[in-house]
């Protein structure tokens, strides 16, 4: 090994890093505000990337329809709750149309303008705006009820969300993988490494959303919501603060943050409607390291995740999984002998 | 004496009714969900125009999903022979699902139509068959077509999982007897985000020729991968890879490549002198008019070589037995020894006593992508 072969394998291994970064701090997103283990991303991540590949061929992708389907159920959850405390039809009908309108509108766009092939640029639009539809939804319809029942709950919970969404995925998408087309093709080469587009793409997006994200918590009063709901849930609602709205947004940003990974990763390799698993297990992985609370931590660690995982390949790529996976057994151990034992505090 | 003819209608009555029940039941156990799923949801769409009777008789096909998982695979195989009492187990399409199937078939002395590979030893499969073609079989026709291009050293790019391991396995005999060096072995998964590294570290021991194992639209990343890294020898595919998906994903770059394949997925470029030309004709012919241009696939092809084994045994074991019965079921396997040669859409079937396999070394087609379609090489 060379240092053009070590170059190669870190650039590489940077590239996935940064997407399991993304879902490492999804991950890190959503279990401080609302306390679920988010399984299901990888999930979100496939129905981006494959989304855009339906669309590619010109095809409506089947998401639309459990969007509008899983829309009407949250409406109609929504509706009857507002009916039944405020026992008038009116906000009845009002809540109702709230949570449906957005998602109504995001299929009616992509029904009319996908037939008509329209350029890269606004396709992937329409696929962040579909998946990021999906995200308050899938909370509403499978935690919100949920949402002071234990962590073990919410997990059961998440993972059968992850079942029934890569089953669901089979169905749209069939059992076959994608390729999607890059959004940037050039390529640059700097002494051996081969920088294309789509990597310099994904360093990119992936800084301006940690940038991104750091703004929205540090500077806006909804990210400062978000942040006191992960600190102490009681007391946010004490001060006014509504844990629903709070878990509500951070579903919103975790999906939209997953279906960009889906497009920064569809060009890198082919998706499959089950690929998501194991690329969000390695956001998860990284998350862990960083003890499920750190952002720029989960980040750091998901480079290296990346890293690792890009060197156990060149070594031994029988075991490359084995080697990621392992990982956690230190961290874990550290953080047990740091932390001692507080379950359920 | 009035009793005496109430007591024969009655029992005349049940002859004919137990007859009429005794239809013949097929249980099917295909992966529709699950990795194996681009493999058994071809074959339940081939399935799908399986004829109602054969020789008179009513056929069901009672088809259940495996999930691609064994134990799914042996709970449906259980649920064959002891509630549907079934005359016959089709599947399962993946090779770690048929084989967990295997035991109970043959415990319940039914026989099992496997779709895969499965490499049960000889002698203890009394009750297996297998309708693809063994990847010795596969092995010997890319071997051949090695040492016709005076390949020496070879890089193996596979899956890591028994498909990968299996080609392996039966591959490296082959290899060290036609003199080629196997000087890299590298594995991957279906869904790994990149396949770099194990691209980078095969350029470095730079082959003459890598063979990659995957499957479907899996196959096309490692390649593209190899291609990137500046890789410019050969590069051969599996026969799980002969299918339009890997033009589809790979574009441009796979041409050049060679595949393996049996010949019913290039029915109409088959030499007319080829056995398997006129069936294999038809089952794309068939399958397309239904599915669609370009859909045809390896394991539909398979459910179309079932559908031609039922309709040559099942009528040979009616002569013996009655369906649902041990001895219809022992007679299907002996009809399947003793079929002799028969013409298959993935070649020539001669199942034996003592061959369960039954493809000769020459049923392997080897092909090469030319402008996104396969030529006959």
């Amino acid at each position: 090994m060379d240092l053009s072969i070590a170059s190669i394998l870190i650039l590489d291994g940077t590239t996935n890093g940064a997407i399991y970064g993304l879902l490492g701090l999804v991950i890190v997103l959503v279990f401080s505000v609302t306390r679920i283990i988010f399984i299901p991303e990888g999930e979100f991540v496939a129905y981006g990337a494959l989304s855009l590949s339906m669309m590619q061929l010109g095809k409506v992708p089947g998401t639309i329809g459990l969007l509008l389907i899983l829309a009407t159920l949250a409406a109609l959850m929504n509706g009857f709750e507002s009916y039944q405390n405020t026992k008038s039809p009116g906000s009845g009908g009002l809540a109702f149309l709230k949570t449906l309108w957005p998602s109504l509108l995001v299929s009616a766009l992509t029904c009319l303008l996908v037939p008509q092939h329209p350029p890269l640029w606004l396709q992937a639009l329409l696929c962040v705006c579909i998946v990021t539809c999906f995200g308050p939804l899938v909370y509403r319809v499978a935690f919100q009820s949920l949402e002071d029942a234990s962590s073990l709950v919410l997990l059961i919970v998440a993972v059968a969300v992850h079942f029934a969404m890569t089953g669901l995925g089979l169905l749209f998408f069939g059992a076959e993988g994608y390729h999607n087309p890059p959004f940037w093709a050039d390529a640059f080469e700097w002494q051996s490494l081969r920088f294309s587009g789509q990597t310099l793409l994904i360093f990119a997006l992936s800084f301006f959303l940690i940038v991104a994200l750091w703004l929205f918590f540090e500077k806006t009063l909804r990210g400062k919501a978000l942040r006191a709901t992960a600190v102490n849930r009681t007391g946010v609602r004490l001060v006014g603060i509504s844990s629903r709205q709070s878990g509500n947004l951070c579903f919103t940003l975790a999906a939209m943050i997953c279906a960009i990974s889906g497009l920064l990763i569809g060009p890198t390799t082919t998706i499959f409607y089950d690929s998501g698993f194991l690329i969000g297990l390695k956001g998860f992985v990284a998350a862990i390291i960083a003890g499920l609370y750190s952002y720029p931590g989960a980040m750091l660690s998901a480079i290296m995740v990346g890293i690792i995982e890009s060197f156990g390949s060149f070594w031994a790529s029988s075991f490359k999984e084995v080697i990621v996976f392992t990982l956690i057994l230190p961290v874990l151990l550290w953080r047990s002998i740091l932390g001692g034992s507080h379950e359920e505090s | 004496m009035n009793l005496k003819v109430k007591l024969l209608t009655a029992l005349v009555s049940c002859v004919l009714l137990s007859q009429a029940w005794a239809d013949i039941n097929i249980g099917v156990s295909l992966s529709l969900t699950g990795p194996g799923s681009g493999l058994g949801i071809p074959m339940q769409n081939q399935l799908k125009l399986f004829p109602k009777t054969i020789a008179g008789e009513k056929v069901n096909l009672i088809i259940m999903d495996d999930a691609t998982d064994p134990g799914k695979g042996a709970a449906n195989a259980r649920r064959f022979v002891t509630d549907d009492k079934v005359d016959l187990i089709l599947g399962s399409c993946v090779t770690t699902v048929a084989a967990a199937m295997t035991e109970v078939a043959s415990g319940a002395e039914t026989v099992q139509l496997a779709a895969s590979p499965v490499g049960v030893p000889a002698g203890k499969d009394k009750w297996l068959f297998r309708l693809p073609q063994s990847n010795t079989v596969m092995g010997y026709a890319v071997v051949e077509l090695m040492k016709k291009q005076n390949i020496k050293t070879l890089g193996f790019l596979g899956y890591s999982d028994a498909y990968g391991e299996q080609w392996l396995n039966e591959i490296t005999p082959m290899l060290d007897k036609a003199g080629i060096k196997m000087v890299g072995v590298e594995r991957f998964a279906r869904t790994d985000t990149s396949a770099t590294p194990q691209a980078l570290k095969l350029n470095l021991a730079n082959p003459d020729a890598i063979l990659v194992v995957a499957s479907g639209s899996g196959a096309a990343m490692p390649e593209l991968a190899l291609i990137e890294r500046g890789y410019k020898g050969k590069i051969y595919q599996t026969h799980a890879a002969a299918t339009q998906d890997l033009m589809r994903v790979g574009g441009k770059a796979v041409d050049g490549t060679f595949v393996v394949s049996g010949p019913a997925v290039i029915a109409e470029q088959l030499p007319d002198s080829h056995p398997s030309k006129k069936t294999a004709i038809a089952f794309v012919q068939g399958y397309e008019k239904v599915y669609g241009q370009g859909t045809r696939n390896q394991f539909a092809g398979h459910a179309y070589d079932a559908q031609i084994t039922l309709e040559k045994v099942i009528p040979m074991a009616l002569k013996k037995a009655k369906p649902g019965t041990p001895e219809f079921r022992n007679a299907i396997r002996l009809g399947l020894e003793t079929m002799g040669h028969t013409v298959f859409s993935h070649g020539v079937m001669n199942w034996t006593a003592a061959d369960h396999w039954g493809y000769t070394m020459e049923t392997g087609v080897m092909l090469k992508v030319v402008d996104g379609q396969f030529k006959v090489e």
